[in-house]
């Protein structure tokens, strides 16, 4: 493997494990499809960001750029309980909207935009060894997209560190939570902002919807192995590891998109634990009808 | 501006075709969405449209060209293995729907990503085509194609209208259709067809990734215009026309854009609108009634304290001081200042040298609000037995809804009482 590959290999690594410790509290919470809404409606503020900053937005801006994901959900709520359409239709709305806007300008300011229609989708993670950061002296950091990845882990973590408890309870008994006193809306849109950032900064890697597939996939994968949630969280980064790791290879064996590889062996691997999982359960099932009729 | 007229003369039969073929696929999508937005299956949709990727890229994979029967082919199978595979993870394991659909969106789009992808560097000739399936392009079509995608439209309009009371009832009460004896399971696989093919041409002008607008965006839209079905069909699938027909003109005007998204901001556009504006349930709407309910009660609550005041009085005396009057209820200073407002502008109250009294309608209104408050208290201690402290929350909330009609009905239920419970009259109309 060449030293390109690995700064690949590195930055997917990152990407995954801050994406599953922040899925398995979204599906936990119930809100998959709302990360989804977020991934593709944060589109605007990231194309504005470069806009305002040439060629390339710098972490702040991008930081700023987030902020779009939370408006989306602000805007997702005031559909759902202001208009009182349906959840699922607000969600569909809001970010199909936003999105368009996105592609729009994309398309309208090519030349100004480091940014391409497909590269939104499914991110340009193939490039990340050429896109250097340098240091003041001049001298070269590390890939851009290495930097961010450790940005991102570092501010997920923090966040998980100080806010577990919080996270916690509001995930699992909303109504005790705001019973004790505990801000729920508080807890809502500081993971919103969260969900967001992690969608903004892992975004030029792996584009709109395979952050989705970083997302979901793996926490799914470790919520059928476990009711205890330190367990599932450290299933969730594991399995999401795995596939940053497979699908480079796959990609590089079959000559395709990384990220679309990585994505299609995360479903593998969930195919793979749930079959597990169900002949195990039918085992179960007839060892217990077996001892029944023994009696 | 020469384009503008040209594209709206319809003179290029290339232009009447792309633009007819565009709003008839909108117009289908559009028809199709309505039945699974009543069926909440909006996001199905959504994750519907980015599993057909695998399948079209496949179709391609093995036939080395575009052929529209083909890629329907294709779309079809995986779109069934998709709905197949959200089916089994929501039966057999604990995954909540919502996660079942996002991980079939997501791992489904990126096995078709890595296929379009290997496509890109293997496949040779036309394959640059395949990349206008993400964001749709009305205008790259063929005639072949159109013809094709158009007639897959008219059979699927041609289906609503033959099963309508059947596809209706499903949709709102799918266990009395089953009660009834419908096959409700045929119903089930021949929306979910629907759904796949609507999804497979429509992603032609808009594409894969913003085709769940096509789908859930006009029902919403017209949800908020009628109640009924006919209407909302009808309304929705003008909004697709309306949203095609834009989104082939910007694809007309600037041939590298692609259309989907312009056909989404058409629909977004109408879809805001209608949720702001829109009679009885538009967020304006809205908003109004509650300011009128809201004013209603600090006027109703400021007369019954007026009212009150002239019982609690000395003497005979019709003036009350604004203190005399404020000490009657506590209630926060803002509703006093909008009462005021709102007393005066009804002519309810007088005003001189810092004194109050009712007109003759102030009096009659308070005596209203007076009697309902205290014939409610009355109807729950009499007939649902509470102790005296738990009556008056209760007729607090209910003097400001309790219609003429039904206090004709508590007055002879009760017949005629002429006190409340706390041993206070009743006052009638003078």
């Amino acid at each position: 493997m060449t030293i390109e590959g690995l700064y690949i290999i590195i930055a997917a690594m990152l990407i995954a494990a801050s994406s599953a410790l922040v899925g398995s509290f979204l599906i936990l919470r119930k809100m998959s499809m709302m990360g989804d809404a977020i991934s593709h409606a944060v589109l605007p503020g990231i194309v504005f960001a470069f806009l305002l900053s040439g060629s390339r937005a710098g972490l702040p801006m991008l930081m700023g750029a987030a902020a779009t994901g939370v408006l989306a959900s602000l805007l997702i709520e005031l559909l759902y309980r202001k208009a009182q359409l349906p959840q699922d239709a607000s969600i569909g709305i809001t970010f199909t909207w936003l999105f368009a806007l996105g592609v729009i300008l994309i398309s309208s300011y090519t030349g100004q935009v480091d940014l391409d229609q497909e590269c939104v989708l499914y991110g340009e993670i193939a490039l990340v060894p050429l896109d250097w950061l340098y240091t003041g002296a001049g001298g070269a950091l590390a890939p851009r997209a290495i930097v961010y990845g450790v940005v991102l882990l570092l501010v997920v973590g923090l966040y998980l560190l100080l806010g577990y408890r919080g996270l916690v309870i509001t995930s699992f008994q909303n109504d005790f939570a705001a019973a004790l006193g505990i801000s729920t809306a508080f807890w809502h849109f500081s993971f919103m902002s969260l969900v967001s950032v992690t969608t903004v900064l892992s975004f030029e890697t792996v584009g709109a919807i395979l952050i989705l597939a970083f997302l979901v996939v793996p926490p799914a994968t470790a919520y059928l192995m476990t009711h205890r949630l330190p367990v599932m969280l450290v299933w969730a980064v594991f399995w999401g590891l795995l596939a940053a790791v497979e699908g480079y290879f796959l990609a590089r064996w079959i000559d395709g998109s990384i990220a679309g590889a990585m994505a299609s062996v995360a479903g593998l691997n969930f195919m793979g634990v749930a079959l597990v999982k169900q002949a195990l359960k039918r085992k179960k099932r007839a060892t217990a009808l077996h001892t029944a009729a023994v009696k | 501006m020469e384009k503008v007229i040209d594209f709206l003369s319809f003179q290029d039969p290339t232009v009447r075709l792309v633009v007819a073929g565009t709003v008839l696929l909108s117009i289908s999508a559009a028809v199709v969405g309505c039945f699974a937005y009543l069926r909440k299956r909006a996001l199905v949709g959504d994750a519907l449209a980015h599993s057909l990727l695998p399948g079209v890229a496949m179709a391609f994979l093995f036939s080395g060209q575009k052929d529209p029967w083909l890629l329907l082919l294709g779309a079809m199978v995986s779109g069934w293995l998709a709905l197949g595979a959200m089916e089994l993870i929501q039966q057999h394991t604990k995954l909540a729907s919502e996660t079942a659909i996002a991980l079939v969106l997501s791992v489904f789009f990126g096995f078709g990503v890595l296929m379009l992808t290997y496509l890109q560097h293997h496949g040779g000739g036309d394959q640059a085509g395949l990349d206008q399936f993400l964001f749709g392009n009305a205008a790259s079509m063929r005639s072949s194609d159109l013809y094709a995608y158009g007639l897959v439209g008219m059979v699927l309009l041609v289906i609503i209208g033959a099963f309508y009371k059947e596809l209706k009832l499903y949709c709102f009460d799918p266990d009395h259709a089953q009660a009834i004896g419908l096959p409700t399971r045929g119903l089930r696989y021949l929306l979910n067809t629907m759904t796949v093919l609507a999804t497979a041409i429509g992603i032609q002008s808009v594409g894969v990734v913003l085709m769940a607008a096509l789908l859930i965006t006009p029902a919403a839209t017209a949800r908020f215009w009628s109640y009924r079905l006919r209407t909302m069909l009808f309304l929705a699938a003008l909004g697709g026309a309306v949203a095609g027909l834009g989104g082939s003109f910007a694809s007309y005007l600037a041939p590298a854009m692609p259309t989907g998204p312009w056909i989404v901001m058409v629909l977004s556009f109408l879809a805001l609108v209608s949720i702001f504006l829109a009679p009885r349930v538009g967020i304006f709407a809205r908003m109004w009634r509650q300011r009128q309910n809201q004013r209603k009660i600090i006027r109703e609550n400021l007369l019954k304290a007026f009212y009150h005041g002239l019982e609690n009085r000395e003497g005979d005396q019709a003036w009350l001081s604004r203190p005399e009057w404020q000490e009657q209820r506590h209630l926060p200073e803002w509703e006093w200042q909008i009462g005021f407002r709102q007393l005066r502008r009804h002519r309810w109250i007088l005003r001189r040298s810092g004194h109050y009294r009712l007109t003759e309608r102030g009096l009659a209104e308070a005596r209203r609000v007076v009697r309902l408050h205290r014939l409610w208290e009355l109807y729950l201690s009499r007939y649902l037995a509470l102790g005296k402290d738990h009556l008056h929350p209760g007729a607090e909330s209910i003097e400001h809804l309790i219609t003429p009609e039904v206090e004709k009905e508590l007055l002879r239920e009760l017949d005629y009482p002429e006190q409340d419970p706390h041993r206070s009259p009743i006052p009638y109309k003078s």
